[in-house]
């Protein structure tokens, strides 16, 4: 197979996914991402909408170790 | 490959990123954590010990609360441990996600670069952007730094020059990919390069400083936590970065081999 056309797979030009068929799933990916750095980088911090501070204490060396202002 | 596949192998590759992380973090950032909780609370501790010397058996953990009285019931050996684990993973896997759908929309789009090659960019550009320059700008602290007064002002202030970090990325791929149609690829690059320092450099210049380190508090212990916070991320940013490349290349090689099976059988 390679013999009779060795080049193949890097003259196959790379074809780009359309936008349409993309943004659903950046929005999914964009919200899922909005709410999960909420609760690592911020809530019980500046922002709390859970009351107590377990939510905090438990992501907390992880929030100071990601670079979040914790405190 | 598909928008799909960019995205749950996006998913796979940040969640290995952030178990590696999370490794990382246990070796080079957790000492000089510790090292900073027992420096406050040692300095917390005069007014309580002067009273009763010998602390009543309260060996239960301390949890470094940040201005709330109550200590909640998590202990520190939860937050070095899982809790860590829980926050590398988490971000781990959402940053997974976004890598994976920027490299699904880069892919083809940048003249003839193979999508293995867009997508190695992606990473890397989304480390420079999301991770070394936010930390050149807004270094991270340890605990024990910063007061708790201005937590609103400093978390406003980090994720705003974050945002505008990650849109400067985007708009001077934007411009590189207008120049990329008259001028040549080595153009492209320096003009997006230039692009993306104006605005960051600009933002910089311009956005308030934030400096509430102590002067007691030792410069060492300082450094050690921040260089250990920027090798945590970078061994999340780098095993998100080549895993997702690797996985991206097995996708791409079957389906170049497909396109050209099929181009040899309608050939004949
Ligand atoms: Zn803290």
């Amino acid at each position: 197979m390679s013999q009779l056309n060795p080049t193949a797979p890097a003259t196959v030009a790379p074809v780009s996914i359309p936008v349409r068929e993309l943004a659903p799933w950046a929005l999914f990916a964009a919200l899922l991402a909005v709410v999960v750095t909420y609760f690592v980088g911020a809530e019980q911090g500046a922002f709390s909408l859970i009351s107590g501070s377990d939510v905090h204490e438990w992501v907390h060396d992880g929030r100071h170790l990601l670079g979040f202002p914790c405190h | 490959m598909n928008a799909r596949s960019f995205l749950i192998n996006g998913l796979i590759a940040g969640l290995l990123g952030g178990l590696i992380a999370f490794v990382v973090a246990i070796g080079v950032g957790e000492p000089a954590i510790d090292d900073a909780i027992a420096l406050e609370e040692s300095a917390a501790a005069p007014a309580e010990t002067e009273a009763h010397s010998h602390a009543e058996g309260e060996e239960e953990g301390h949890t470094h609360s940040h201005g709330d009285e109550e200590e909640g019931g998590i202990t520190r050996g939860q937050q070095a441990g899982p809790g860590l684990a829980t926050a590398t993973g988490l971000i781990g896997v959402i940053l997974g996600g976004l890598v994976g759908i920027a490299a699904a929309f880069a892919a083809g789009r940048f003249g003839r670069l193979s999508p293995v090659a867009t997508t190695a960019l992606v990473a890397g550009a989304g480390f420079v952007a999301v991770v070394l320059v936010p930390w050149l700008k807004y270094p991270p602290n340890p605990p024990a730094v910063g007061s708790g007064d201005t937590i609103g002002e400093r978390t406003a202030l980090y994720f705003g020059f974050l945002a505008i970090s990650v849109l400067a990325v985007l708009a001077a791929v934007i411009i590189a990919r207008q120049v990329l149609a008259s001028r040549s690829a080595w153009t492209a690059t320096a003009v997006a390069g230039a692009v993306y320092l104006a605005v960051v450099g600009i933002a910089t210049l311009v956005m308030a400083p934030i400096d509430e380190v102590p002067d007691s508090f030792p410069a060492n212990t300082l450094f050690e936590f921040r260089v250990g916070s920027l090798l945590t991320q970078a061994s999340l940013w780098l095993v998100l970065g080549v895993v997702l490349t690797g996985l991206v290349h097995r996708a791409w090689t079957r389906e170049a081999a497909d396109v050209a099976r099929r181009e040899a059988a309608a050939a004949l």
